[in-house]
């Protein structure tokens, strides 16, 4: 009987230890970056693994207020990427992060609509029209904001047909031709390839996002410098190639 | 004969973590719920839209569901037809679907460039994702299976002597269903009511990917909960606890009847 508790205590110790540990000698670093970073940062992480034989990076993506919520509940996260300053501002202030945050990325926004814009959207003027289908992120969500500050730039009020928890989301909505248009950073656009169209928004009524990236507490040398390495020449390369403007 | 009531420990200590591993996560809900601040925030936009989003969806869902799902059980349990065990099968799908698998399927059907969505737009003007209808479609979906589960159970426990003494006397299988039947299974109807309420008030995957997220309009509980949780956690929280509550009072007012009937 005693024997058989110690094997069950055993096994629930192993199920306990497994989380962490990498087993076969290889680093293991947790990277949570902002939804529009998905194309980017699997470059950025690839091109990382090449240097350093044996790391393995693992990507979460998501919007940066869910991706702050989930460090602040003890994620795990290493690293963590924001397409904004108010999410990584959260961070900072909560005393999660091992430093002081860096840009490494600017992008603006444009507006998305269906491949071959069948609905002939010409201006954000034209979003205000009742019957057409506007998919936004969420307020919260970084995209979702800039895309108020714009609104609010052009005096124009746009009522949205449903707020995303994300960028991507946004993006998804119009390829699925669920929704006529919405508006998401340039890059995603770039990112969807064919499946979309985009209709550009005049430079002054545009908002350019900053994006920081910060080392999050107690997490390794190897998230030191895999920020060194995104802040790098050799990082601003995926970058702009996905469409970022680098600083 | 000399019974023994000694417990053996390999099953008492991981029955007790069963509990606690089940109990503790609800009761951290309940611990870290912002108590002094419950009546401000109960009474917030954000939620009293959530709460009138979902009692609205959640009840609609459940009325649509008894209405398809009982002609359905009684197609299942009263008729044979060629290939009435697949379509038993199929019915119950959706119990163990992903949800979000619901979703994207409900998309690809009824969205606006869905097979058969598009043709609800062009002949009636009609879109389902991002309106109220769509969460209400979403919601029945997957609580649907709750209504045909009890309801067949139901119709299989009954005593068919009493509908073969209706039909002898010349009533018709309409009359039979709508005088004989459904009242005698009304508390297991009732019973899978309450069930199919309990799994539309609670649903999400579906929901967000079928009908999205907009305040007031498809923003249901379980949404706003999402939702919240990355910015107003309080909010998440308060609504978390309603909806703990509601599972547990339909739990006490079934108690364990369904469990036992079917």
């Amino acid at each position: 009987m005693r024997r058989r508790i110690a094997a069950a205590l055993a096994a629930v110790a192993l199920l306990g230890g497994c989380s962490n540990a990498s087993g076969d000698g290889s680093q293991r670093l947790t990277v949570f970056a902002a939804a529009s970073l998905t194309e980017a940062f699997t470059d950025l992480a690839e091109a990382f693994e090449d240097e350093h034989p044996g790391v393995e990076v693992t990507l979460s993506f998501a919007g940066s207020p869910d991706l702050a919520a989930q460090i602040e509940a003890g994620a795990g996260a290493e690293v963590f990427a924001s397409a904004d300053e108010a999410n990584m501002e959260r961070i900072v202030e909560g005393g999660l992060a091992a430093g002081t945050p860096e840009v490494f990325a600017m992008n603006g926004l444009t507006i998305v609509v269906e491949a071959g814009n069948p609905k002939g959207i010409g201006s954000l003027d034209d979003l205000a029209v009742d019957d057409l289908i506007v998919s936004l992120a969420a307020p919260e969500v970084p995209a979702g904001r800039y895309a108020a500050e714009i609104f609010d730039a052009a005096g124009i009020a746009i009522e949205a047909d449903s707020y995303e928890v994300d960028v991507k989301a946004v993006v998804a909505r119009v390829a699925l031709g669920e929704a006529d248009a919405g508006i998401v950073f340039t890059t995603d656009v770039a990112a969807a390839g064919s499946d979309v169209s985009e209709v550009r928004i005049p430079k002054e009524l545009n908002v350019i996002g900053e994006y920081p990236i910060v080392v999050i507490e107690d997490a390794g040398e190897l998230a030191e410098e895999f920020v060194r390495f995104v802040l790098s020449n050799a990082g601003k390369v995926p970058l702009r190639a996905r469409g970022f403007g680098t600083p | 004969m000399k019974r023994t009531s000694h417990l053996p420990w390999s099953l008492l200590v991981p029955g007790l973590i069963a509990v606690v591993f089940l109990l503790f996560p609800l009761a951290a809900l309940v611990i870290k719920a912002p108590w002094s601040e419950m009546t401000a925030e109960i009474s917030s936009p954000e939620i009293l839209n959530a709460l009138r989003v979902s009692l609205v969806t959640s009840v609609g869902a459940a009325l649509l569901a008894t209405a398809l799902g009982v002609p359905l059980a009684y197609l299942l349990a009263r008729t044979t037809f060629p290939g009435r065990r697949l379509v038993r099968g199929l019915a119950l799908l959706p119990l163990l679907l992903p949800p979000v698998v619901g979703g994207l399927a409900l998309l690809l059907a009824f969205g606006r460039r869905g097979i058969a969505g598009e043709w609800l737009l062009d002949a009636f003007g009609l879109t389902l994702p991002f309106s109220t209808a769509g969460v209400v479609v979403a919601q029945t979906f997957v609580a649907m299976p709750f209504l045909v589960l009890t309801a067949e159970g139901a119709l299989n426990n009954l005593d068919r002597r009493y509908e073969e003494a209706a039909t002898t006397m010349g009533a018709s299988r309409l009359s039979v269903f709508g005088h004989v039947i459904v009242p005698m299974i009304l508390p297991s109807l009732g019973a899978g009511m309450l069930l199919a309420w309990a799994r539309a008030l609670g649903e999400f995957g579906a929901t967000i990917t079928f009908a999205g997220n907009l305040p007031g309009v498809t923003t249901s509980m379980p949404v706003e909960v999402y939702i919240a949780l990355q910015t107003r956690p309080e909010t998440a929280i308060i609504l978390s606890l309603i909806l703990l509550v509601v599972s547990l009072a339909i739990l006490v007012g079934l108690r364990g009847n369904w469990l036992q009937h079917t």
